[in-house]
């Protein structure tokens, strides 16, 4: 019955389809078909299945079989539950985009299935081709669904309600009762039990053989709701895939007191969507003022904010703070606090006690509960020629055991603050052409500064030497290589920078969905008939029928509510034989009309 | 001290819903007489029919019913012999899984004071609330209609989740990270464990429904005798279909909240809307898997009891996300506090 599949989430009772036959019909059977439950077409989705695939199908009668298989509520089904099943694999198998250092230890944990599952892009599940095509097929079924859904409920708004059925005992609810008004303001009141409902009022047969038959329908907001929901997903792909392409994210480490300048060279780590536009990046510069951190006896953090200033194009400045729920929203981006830690002002004096370094050096915090730091410091330009690495940590309540060989550190705030370096010197490779990490130290070409230790057996082992640096203390270096000044201790922080367009667009077809499911899921959508005509002995009688779209608890009481103006009639095999006749009546008259 | 006294709510809380997990197993072996005829008279005979013969009855016999409604559509799911057994045991049921539910709610509140913040922030106070919303709907859909069959379900699945919760869960009441500290964690975690809790009775339902359904339309029964006045004690698998939509129906809207307000929570807190964080794909999987529910629920030869079968995938989707991902993912949900 139904030309195209639905997307009716809702609904075993089909309004829309049943009104064309009802009305078109004239065999009772089918009228009545079209309107009970029982015998109503569920989904309608029967119609891609059923079509006779005869011989001599051309390219064009093959499109629309496909076109209809993939629109059907069917096929829409199949493609979630594939949707739902191809999502697994990405919350159990670690995935490139989120961990990619999780998807390096499957690789070595398991060499012989990881290159296997690569091939199946089951490290990129949300990136993959495979992904990718269940949604869009998807995406595409819902539009070749809902929008001649819509265009058929915008011509359904247009039209008055279908003409009441001949026969209401298969309704769902029904109802039958006498009245002692006239007919006409019996008509009126019925007329005005239907308030808010759209009205159609046929009136067949005159004088006391008139049968006025009133169709009320109302709850049209919740097709409306269906429609706004389904296109609202189609409105979040859209703005999802905008806002990949033309998005930017960056992050940045700024030390207290330093400014960082919005551009692309500026950021440690920068990507963009295909579609990126460098003008897009605001023109503004931002500086860390300070940074407060504060944490719980049990070292769990429990407040961080970082205050800076925003410095326009213009050199305008203004403060701002940045917390860790709190993005702060500039030049069309947002910051966000994503990390935070100690950055040690560190001086080195090369063999010739000359100045070779001299700078804030952020020591990447490896625990959020202790922050016992690790950091790397090179010093490429000594007048002696030979470079210097320092690799270690930072301990900013530092308990140092055996001359560093075991060190800690029992706070996250700076109680007793102390750097503990690993010594290199030779070449740190930073000519070679190759990009280096600022974090790690290539110690290939270095040699490590050692220390022999009497075991207490006569023999000797040797150990890296330790250097342990406490602020303004300045410590020789091992092997006659220079000094370490440990000067100040400021605090950094890990920006993320973001701009996505998008997001306000995204935000709004959210709110829309939930709007559009809300209403499309609770609005009832009710149709009521009210028959009304005068039995033999001329007293008004009705009977009336009440029919929702999907669940409707509270039908039989609208039923109630809407022919509450009537008192009902005693069922009396009299007032049976009335209403029956006053449906036969009118049964004949829409037979000769 | 508030932290001893939440504990010890939560305990009589478990130990109620036990009482009355047993009450009610008693009263649903116990309270249906077993009436072979009823399950083989439905066979063969189409829903239209059964529906048409009910309702015409109904007209001839019940004069003072004013508007007739087919059985099919009622929304009854009540007792099909009311009044036939006594159900004193269901009676100890109810006023225990009411008792239950009212010690379970200080246990909440007490929490939420030592804590000095909402009560569900870890997994502990997670399964806390998730249990107490589902008590209280159970609460909330007996007093409209009567759904004590329900109860020895529900219950006992509160005494799971709750002695899981003593035993494996339980942290200290402390305050939490950062990253925590919002508004969002009042909104989005509440509508997520309120969800929880809906999709719990309604999944009970579904199952329900497909138990009754297998029996009725094979014409079979179970051979323990236990088994058969279960089966007789439960609604027709119409009804419980009915009911576990509505229920499943507010559950999916809820879902939709917890995936958007979730979005909204991330994007402020972590720089992204949406990620593909391992909690987030096994939310997207459960909203998903409800969307397929409400559309099996409308496809030609899925509604019933294939579309009943998704309600209880959502719910074991649920627990995967609940009892799996949170302990094992490296996800940046995770907040269960276990080490």
């Amino acid at each position: 019955m139904a030309r195209r599949g639905g997307y009716r989430p809702e609904g075993l009772v089909v309004i829309g389809e049943a009104e064309t036959e009802a009305a078109a019909a004239p065999d009772e059977g089918a009228a009545d078909g079209g309107a009970a439950p029982g015998a109503g077409d569920g989904a309608g989705d029967g119609a891609g299945a059923t079509v006779a695939r005869g011989t001599g199908w051309g390219w064009r009668e093959w499109g629309r079989w496909g076109w209809r298989q993939l629109t059907s509520m069917r096929v829409a089904l199949l493609l979630l539950m594939l949707l739902a099943i191809a999502a697994v694999p990405g919350a159990v198998l670690p995935q490139r985009l989120q961990d990619a250092a999780g998807v390096a230890q499957y690789f070595t944990d398991h060499p012989s299935l990881a290159p296997w599952l690569d091939r199946f892009s089951l490290f990129d599940v949300y990136t993959s081709p495979w992904f990718a095509a269940i949604y869009l097929l998807l995406f595409i079924s819902l539009v070749g669904c809902i929008v001649p859904r819509a265009f058929e409920h915008a011509r359904v708004l247009r039209q008055p309600p279908p003409r009441a059925p001949r026969r209401f005992t298969r309704f769902p609810a029904h109802t039958a009762f006498a009245s002692g008004l006239p007919l006409d303001d019996a008509v009126a009141q019925a007329r005005r039990g239907l308030r808010g409902y759209r009205l159609r009022e046929e009136s067949v047969g005159s004088g006391d053989a008139r049968v006025v038959s009133i169709s009320g329908e109302r709850g049209y907001l919740r097709e409306v709701g269906n429609i706004v929901f389904h296109l609202a997903l189609v409105g979040l792909l859209v703005s999802m895939a905008y806002g990949s392409l033309v998005h930017y994210r960056g992050q940045v480490i700024i030390v207290e007191g330093e400014t960082f300048a919005n551009s692309r060279l500026a950021y440690d780590s920068f990507d963009t969507g295909a579609w990126f536009d460098e003008d897009s990046l605001g023109d503004f510069r931002l500086r860390l003022d300070s940074f407060h951190a504060v944490f719980l006896p049990n070292g769990q953090a429990d407040d961080f904010r970082a205050d800076v200033a925003v410095i326009d194009a213009d050199g305008a400045e203004r403060p701002a703070s940045i917390k860790v729920n709190e993005p702060l929203r500039v030049g069309g981006a947002s910051v966000y606090l994503m990390g935070n830690g100690y950055a040690p002002k560190i001086q080195v004096h090369d063999a010739a006690g000359k100045l070779a370094f001299s700078a804030t050096v952020p020591f990447i915090p490896t625990s959020n509960t202790s922050y016992v730091s690790h950091g790397v410091v090179k010093v490429a330009d000594t007048s002696t020629g030979t470079q210097i690495g320092l690799n270690g940590w930072f301990l900013p309540a530092a308990q140092i055991i055996d001359d560093g060989a075991f060190a800690d550190s029992t706070a996250p705030t700076p109680d007793d603050p102390a750097l503990l370096l690993e010594v290199w010197s030779g070449d740190l490779g930073l000519d070679l052409g190759v990009p280096q990490n600022v974090y790690q130290l290539d110690t290939s070409r270095m040699t490590q500064s050692v220390r022999e230790i009497d075991d207490g057996a006569g023999s000797t082992t040797t150990a890296p030497v330790r250097v342990e640096v406490r602020p303004g203390e300045t410590v020789d270096l091992p092997d006659g290589l220079g000094t370490v000044t440990f000067e100040s201790l400021p605090r950094f922080v890990g920006l993320d920078l973001r701009y996505d367009p998008t997001l306000g667009w995204v935000l709004g077809f959210a709110l829309a969905a939930i709007v559009g499911l809300t209403g499309s899921l609770f609005l009832p959508r009710r149709r009521v008939f009210v028959r009304l005509g005068l039995d033999p002995r001329g007293r008004t009688v009705g009977t009336a029928a009440a029919l929702a779209r999907g669940d409707d608890p509270g039908l039989a009481r609208e039923l109630q509510r809407v022919t509450g103006w009537a008192r009902t009639a005693p069922r009396t095999a009299a007032t049976d034989t009335a209403s029956t006749a006053a449906t036969t009546a009118a049964t004949a008259d829409e037979e000769s009309s | 001290m508030t932290g001893q006294l939440s504990l010890y709510f939560v305990t009589f809380a478990l130990t109620a819903y036990l009482i009355s997990a047993v009450s009610f197993a008693i009263d649903l072996t116990r309270r249906a007489p077993v009436r072979p005829t009823r399950a083989r008279s439905l066979v063969g005979v189409g829903a239209g029919g059964a529906d048409e013969a009910a309702a015409g009855g109904s007209l001839g016999r019940d004069a003072g019913i004013d508007v007739v409604v087919d059985a099919a559509d009622a929304g009854s799911t009540s007792d099909p012999v009311p009044g036939a057994v006594s159900r004193r045991a269901a009676g100890i049921g109810m006023s225990t899984f009411l008792a239950g539910t009212a010690l379970l709610l200080a246990g909440v509140v007490t929490r939420g004071i030592a804590a000095g913040r909402v009560p569900w922030a870890n997994m502990y106070e997670f399964t806390l609330m998730s249990v107490l919303v589902a008590s209280v709907v159970f609460l909330a859909i007996q007093r409209r209609t009567d759904v004590r069959y329900l109860g020895t379900f529900l219950a006992g699945l509160a005494v799971l989740f709750l002695f899981l919760a003593l035993t494996v869960l339980y942290l200290d009441p402390a305050s939490v990270q950062p990253a925590l500290q919002n508004y969002w964690l009042v909104i989005h975690v509440s509508i997520a464990t309120s969800a929880v809790g809906l999709s719990t009775v309604g999944a009970v339902t579904s199952a329900l429904q497909l138990v009754k359904d297998r029996y009725e339309s094979r014409g079979t029964q179970p051979r323990a005798a236990w088994g058969r006045r279960i089966v007789a004690s439960l609604p027709a698998p119409e009804s419980l279909e009915r009911l576990a939509y509505r229920i499943n129906a507010v559950a999916f809207v809820m879902w939709t909240f917890t995936l958007v307000s979730g979005a909204i929570w991330a994007e402020h807190a972590w720089g992204r809307f949406w990620g593909w964080d391992a909690k987030e794909v096994w939310t997207f999987v459960t909203w998903v898997i409800y969307a397929a529910y409400l559309h099996a629920r409308a496809t030609r030869g899925w509604e019933g009891r294939r579309a009943a079968w998704f309600s209880v995938a959502g719910f074991l989707s649920i627990i995967v996300n609940y009892w799996i991902i949170n302990q094992f993912a490296n996800s940046l949900h995770g907040y269960s506090g276990l080490g």
